[in-house]
């Protein structure tokens, strides 16, 4: 069938040992192989940097992301970042776009496309509001897609570990994985939600969730032990408690420690802590608050079982979108800002709430500062996913801006010239003259996810891989990354060519066609005795306490239309 | 005989989905546990005249013609118009809906919901700010006050008070209303009003007085609040804003009589806040008592295509919003537009004269299964199928759960979604010959 030969490549390929070699990539039917006929279509990449597709592992774009954009019109209208932000008029290939923080999901999967990405995953999906995130997800053209399930405050999950029922937790895990069509486990603030059903929160790692007697730290480690039963792709993703909180980077290292002794089946962490610019918070209050970057990042230097991502804060307007119901009211109350709310029944809470990130603001400063911090200061890459938490520390389309603040100490002093003084006392990041190349950076863009999600065919261009591939229009053998960051930054906003399985689907920074993407969701398959015990409780659950019946609770075959069903099997 | 167990009604907001359907030789024969306004929409199909074929207006009468005849005309109207209304698509699925906004985009039409004269002000109240909101399940199991606000779900939505909330039992609510305070704020003292425990009468048209007062009282500001307010005598005010901040969790749920009566949008923005202030006491939410089964996925799937949930002008090629300048009202009543397609609503029964008036001078396509005062001013007319009884779909409840409509009975006409596939079609096609 379809064959393409790409040649004079300058493949950065972390995964396969690949650092910017000159080399052709051969492709057939959307896979990447070893050779194809002199009939292939050819592709010169003329010397210019290539890596495979992009995958944003955290970021929130179906769903949640839908309340971000009913409540904020003016963001519809918003061009910071030209070219890949505001509103478009529909062309021949290509839909209507607005927006910037919270683009509407075609703006999403083309502007995702233009940088190079093929590959996203929704950061939160209730299992009782999956249908409507997998109608988003159908709407995002061009990327393949999965998704996160919240377990963290969940009754079912929370009754099962109180009542040291392990089997019957992973089984009830797996169910609501297919019930939802998710990837793997969310946890955010753990309890947290569940408390903030009584407008209250849990204070940390052992502070009881009211009425249902566990502890944040029971949850964890219920959903990592359940996790790694069900031999799950992913880790447990875990949003720890206490975020935005000066002072909580102690709770982080007390979760990341929890879990150290934990052992998996498969070639991953056992955790991942996500957007940790949020959790890495020193000080007591707001007043002396400082970069505790140093000491999340020496502790993850001290261990092997997890990974993370960074959250990283970019000046400008943000939209705060989160399972974590009460850090959004208290971030409305401080911020004077507009705040929406979602209680969901038996499973979580949630809100939004806009934001802006002032480089004039020292907090903000800081935590500007402290995302950079973490990904320089933890030494292996791979242990760091970037992230802005899209669009909670930034939209996504800032992407290629935050990457030379990575590789150019340059260019971070540039900003960091322009911060308030009282800022610079409270951060390290000016002392620090690490410049990831650019072998770095794929490996934190693409390559470390394809380990943390088990996804062995994305994140890299070795035999077998989809043919999911990014050529920007830089070559690696006569740019220099420290200096030249416009030049990067450009190349990065628009790539020469993005090929998602097999086809271009942007050529010159312009989208060029549109096909579907596809939807991955594990099954993970329980003994049948074990499942039908938990469907006896979870029954029960349906025909007291929820307002939707079971039957019409899980989201259907209809709503993935180019479905991936990954499939495991319990321990 | 079929039986079909766990039927989505698709009559209301409330999407209760626990209906029992009984199908005989294709005819709903038996529905179980609907409300008399579901069971009307269930049964009720079988006992009124369908639209039974496509039409046009020839010489000022309404005359049966082929749907490819049908398609042919109303892709003309829409090709030649320099800026179509599309309006309603509120009775009907998501799925068609996402088909509707493709239709406007590609023609550079306007595209309005029902939200238009409803609850388009609430969401004007949460762009101002915010939604602090629940699902219905958070409310039947954790509160113990729930406050009706301008809404009558006594006849307007049924079965919402035994499902989700005055009577509903839960996890934390185990006696049900004996659990819990009722509590009717309205003009007129409704069949709601006479199960509550509190009745509320406030002057027509001063609820933001009202919000206002209930926000000093629990901000601490007694002394600014007048001997009366909205009618209310101060006392009450405080002991209403004493429940409030001493419930363990109060749903506030609120009707056109908070976003038609007089402040409109400004009336939501207030109890918005007030629901920001109370959980600096206690916990609190708000939930918006939808109409048309699916108003509220119009919203959604509109928003997350389009970035905007109503009033979306198409006509500039990128998405315009301007509620007051774009909403289907504004432009009838100013004239701004030259030919409309109405699906899934009636204006003919709900839109101001002047609106009609003008909708009369226009041309007009009606999708409907149903004859209606809209039918009396349309020029092309399609039958469609009954989404939720003969077609399935994606549907949102009033607090944003999405279900899927099953299709119960076969059908011989097309879904509201084939036939705007089918303009879709034609449209391109016609562009592409000229």
């Amino acid at each position: 069938m379809s064959e393409l030969l790409i040649k004079n490549a300058v493949v950065c390929d972390p995964i396969n040992n690949v650092n910017c070699e000159k080399m052709d990539i051969s492709v057939k039917d959307g896979k990447i192989v070893e050779s194809v006929s002199s009939g292939a279509k050819v592709i010169d990449a003329g010397g210019k940097l290539t890596m495979a597709g992009g995958v944003d592992g955290h970021t929130h774009c179906a769903g949640k992301i839908n309340v971000g954009r009913f409540m904020s019109p003016h963001d519809m209208r918003m061009t910071n970042v030209p070219g890949l932000s505001g509103k478009e008029a529909p062309t021949a290939t290509t839909r209507a776009q607005v927006g910037y923080n919270t683009p509407n999901a075609f703006a999403i999967g083309y502007r995702y496309a233009k940088m190079g990405y093929t590959t996203i995953g929704e950061a939160a999906i209730p299992i009782i509001g999956a249908r409507h995130t997998h109608e988003e997800f159908e709407a995002i053209p061009i990327l393949d897609k999965f998704g996160l399930t919240l377990f963290g405050s969940n009754w079912q999950v929370m009754e099962y570990i109180r009542d040291d029922e392990p089997e019957k937790l992973a089984a009830y895990v797996a169910w609501g994985l297919k019930a939802s069509r998710g990837y793997g486990i969310k946890i955010v603030n753990p309890g947290g939600g569940e408390a903030w059903g009584w407008g209250k929160n849990v204070s940390g790692l052992d502070d009881p969730v009211p009425n249902f007697d566990v502890t944040p730290a029971q949850i964890i480690m219920g959903l990592a032990e359940a996790n790694e039963k069900l031999n799950l792709p992913h880790s447990i993703h875990l949003h720890c408690n206490n975020l935005g909180k000066p002072g909580n980077y102690e709770t982080t290292i007390a979760s990341m420690k929890l879990l150290e002794n934990l052992k998996s089946n498969r070639d991953r962490q056992v955790l991942h802590v996500t957007h940790v610019q949020f959790n890495a918070y020193g000080g007591t209050s707001w007043r002396d608050f400082e970069s505790a970057a140093p000491q999340v990042s020496d502790y993850i230097n001290s261990t092997d079982h997890m990974t993370f991502d960074l959250g990283q804060a970019i000046f400008g307007p943000a939209m705060t979108m989160t399972a974590d119901g009460p850090v959004e009211y208290a971030n409305s109350r401080m911020l004077n800002a507009k705040w929406s709310n979602m209680d969901v029944e038996l499973e979580d809470a949630s809100g939004v709430v806009p934001i802006t990130y002032s480089p004039k603001n020292f907090v903000n400063a800081v935590q500007w500062a402290i995302g950079l911090e973490l990904a320089l200061l933890v030494d292996d890459p791979w242990k760091v996913m970037f992230t802005t938490d899209s669009p909670n520390g930034g939209s996504f389309v800032n992407y290629p801006e935050a990457y030379t603040y990575l590789m150019s100490a340059k260019r971070r002093a540039e900003i960091i010239e322009t911060l308030p003084e009282m800022a610079l006392g409270r951060m390290n990041i000016p002392g620090i003259d690490r410049e990831l190349d650019l072998y770095e950076l794929a490996i934190m863009t693409r390559a470390m996810q394809s380990k943390m999600y088990c996804m062995d065919t994305k994140g890299h261009l070795g035999v077998g891989a989809d043919a999911d591939i990014a050529i920007y229009d830089i070559k690696p053998d006569s740019v220099d990354t420290t200096v030249e960051y416009v030049a990067v930054k450009k190349a990065f906003s628009g790539a020469a060519y993005t090929i998602k399985s097999g086809e271009v689907v942007v050529k010159d920074g312009e989208i060029a066609m549109t096909p579907e993407g596809r939807t991955y969701w594990v099954n993970a398959k329980m003994p049948q005795a074990t499942v039908d015990a938990m469907q006896v409780d979870v029954a029960k659950k349906f025909k007291k306490y929820y307002t939707v019946s079971q039957a019409n609770y899980m989201v259907e075959d209809a709503y993935l239309p180019h479905p991936v069903e990954i499939t495991t099997e319990a321990l | 005989m079929a039986v079909i167990t766990d039927a989505i009604c698709s009559l209301c907001g409330s999407l209760c989905d626990d209906i029992t359907v009984t199908v005989e030789d294709n005819v709903i024969t038996d529905v179980e546990r609907a409300c008399i306004l579901g069971r009307n929409k269930f049964v009720g199909m079988f006992l009124h005249d369908r639209i039974e074929s496509p039409m046009i207006r020839k010489n000022g009468e309404l005359v049966d013609v082929s749907y490819e005849e049908a398609i042919d005309e109303a892709a003309k109207i829409l090709v030649n118009s320099k800026r179509t209304l599309s309006y309603g698509w509120c009775s009907t699925s998501c799925e068609a809906i996402s088909k509707a906004i493709q239709l406007a985009e590609e023609t550079g039409s306007l595209i309005d919901s029902t939200a238009n004269v409803c609850h388009g002000p609430s969401a004007l109240a949460v762009q101002e700010k915010g939604g602090p909101s629940a699902t219905l399940g958070a409310v039947k199991n954790r509160a113990d006050v729930v406050i009706f606000w301008g809404c009558n779900p006594a006849h307007a939505h049924p079965r919402h008070m035994s499902r989700y909330s005055s009577f509903s039992k839960g996890f934390f609510t185990q006696k049900g209303r004996k659990d819990r305070k009722m509590i009717v704020i309205d003009v007129r003292k409704t069949d709601t009003a006479k199960l509550a425990d509190t009745y509320v009468e406030i002057d027509q048209g001063s609820d933001y007085l009202l919000v206002t007062a209930l926000r000093s009282a629990i901000n601490g500001h007694e002394d600014v609040i007048p001997d009366t307010v909205a009618g209310v005598s101060k006392e009450d005010v405080l002991e209403l804003a004493n429940v409030l901040k001493e419930a363990k969790y109060t749903c506030v749920f609120y009707g056109m009589g908070v976003t038609q009566s007089r402040s409109k949008y400004k009336n939501g923005d207030g109890v918005s806040s007030l629901i920001s202030d109370i959980n600096q006491h206690s916990k609190a939410v708000m939930i918006g008592m939808r109409g048309h089964y699916n108003v509220t996925g119009f919203g959604q799937v509109a928003t997350w295509e389009t970035g905007f949930p109503m009033a979306i002008d198409f006509t500039r090629g990128a998405p315009y919003y301007n509620p007051g300048e774009t909403g289907a009202n504004d432009v009838l009543t100013r004239g701004d537009v030259d030919a409309a397609i109405i699906s899934a609503a009636d204006p003919g029964a709900h839109f101001p004269q002047d609106s009609l008036k003008y909708l009369a001078k226009i041309p007009v396509i009606q999708i409907d299964p149903y004859a209606n005062p809209t039918t009396e001013l349309s020029d092309v007319v399609f039958p469609a199928a009954v989404v939720g009884v003969e077609a399935e779909g994606t549907a949102y409840r009033m607090d944003g759960i999405s279900l899927r409509m099953k299709k119960l009975i076969d059908t011989k006409f097309k879904t509201d979604e084939e036939i705007a596939v089918d303009l879709i079609n034609k449209v391109r096609e016609l562009k592409g010959g000229a």
